[in-house]
């Protein structure tokens, strides 16, 4: 099975404040509040980390969840997101090809 | 005899946010139905930062129902609707708008116009009334029938109302300042042409008391964002104007105004 990769979309405009991160699209203006998951996966999506390693180094240890549970759910979820283009899905690395547009 | 008449071209300069506007103009009744619309906006500066020649042809486009369309291409940007086009070039800071002699379209056309000004700067306008009392100046953010026509309705007599509908938030060292504005709600009153540090952001709520209630950071910040006026199909502006918001909520209290709709809710506020 291939690993999947992801990456943050550049044309999103992000902000975490109070531990709550929104995402604006640059597209349409569409405002999305990311719930806990999502949030873990939009602040590791480099592009480079796997998505299983992100999700036995960050979910895991965060949820009571098993690996291949935790990996089916950050598939879905990941795939949500992509849906929205708020991240990017590869079957290969993301180039570091941008920066994200994010500020704290 | 002579083969063409030359014709007379008019002009009036509407300041808004301290943003001088010149519109040019060969029909002498559009000038003064200008004039009298943005009564306390004219200004008498020669310069203008930015000109529109205006043709009034009897028929803008061909869908007179058509929507808003904002978009930008090689430095220039399209304003559209059903009942107008103009292009603007920021660069050459002139533009031509085409649409008839009615006071709606320019009306439009100059809104969009300062939220695209305004959002290169770091400021935005605001669904809310504002208005300044003891020099600070506050705003009222709401959607339809939040009570910001309400609220300004209600104001007593040492307090200047900026808007009943629209306000207008430029930044200003390390906070904002509030300008008044001739885009009106219900009230149908132009707001003063005057401008005041804002002191505080109040999302309203009608209810059977008055109340003041802190809100969190979150919440403030979408509130805001679901507020703002903006229109523009551009990512980079779209970006701008989502930090902007971020940035204002970072350095103005935002809360809650619950209010009960008379006059003593004025007791809170200044």
């Amino acid at each position: 099975m291939s690993r999947l990769y992801i990456g943050r979309n550049p044309r999103v405009a992000a902000r975490s404040i109070d531990g709550e991160m929104m995402i604006m699209s640059g597209r349409d203006s569409t405002l999305f509040t990311l719930n806990k998951t999502a949030t873990i996966l939009w602040q590791a999506a480099d592009g480079a980390t796997p998505l299983d390693q992100i999700v036995d180094q960050k979910i895991c240890t965060e949820f009571e969840v098993s690996s291949a549970d935790a990996l089916k759910d950050a598939e879905t979820l990941a795939r949500e997101l992509a849906s929205h283009e708020i991240l990017e899905i590869s079957e290969q690395p993301i180039a570091a090809r941008r920066s994200s547009g994010e500020s704290r | 005899m002579p083969l063409s008449a030359e014709v007379e071209s008019l002009s009036v300069v509407i300041e808004i946010g301290g943003m001088p506007v010149r519109l040019n103009t060969t029909d002498p009744v559009f000038l003064s139905m200008l004039h009298d619309r943005y009564s306390g906006y004219i200004s008498s500066s020669v310069q203008a930062e930015i000109e529109f020649e205006v043709d009034l042809s009897p028929r803008a486009t061909p869908d007179p129902d058509a929507d808003v369309s904002v978009t930008s291409c090689s430095g220039r940007w399209t304003l559209a609707r059903g009942d107008f086009h103009a292009e603007w070039e920021p660069a050459a800071r002139r533009g031509k708008i085409r649409q008839s002699a009615n006071p709606y379209s320019i009306d439009c056309v100059l809104r969009i116009l300062h939220t695209l000004i305004l959002a290169k700067q770091g400021g935005f306008l605001l669904h809310s009334a504002s208005a300044i009392r003891n020099g600070r100046a506050f705003l009222f953010a709401g959607v339809s029938e939040a009570g910001k026509t309400t609220i300004s309705r209600l104001a007593p007599p040492d307090v200047t109302l900026l808007t009943d509908e629209i306000s207008y938030v430029r930044k200003d060292g390390e906070g904002y300042r509030a300008f008044g504005t001739p885009f009106t709600g219900e009230l149908a009153k132009l707001g003063e042409n005057v401008s005041a540090p804002i002191t505080a952001l109040y999302l309203l709520a009608k209810g059977n008391e008055n109340r003041i209630e802190p809100i969190p950071s979150g919440e403030a910040a979408r509130s805001l964002l679901a507020n703002l006026l903006f229109f523009a199909e551009d990512e980079e502006l779209v970006q701008r104007v989502f930090h902007s918001a971020f940035e204002f909520v970072s350095r103005v209290p935002v809360s809650r105004l619950t209010f009960f709709p008379d006059a003593r809710v004025w007791e809170l506020i200044g």
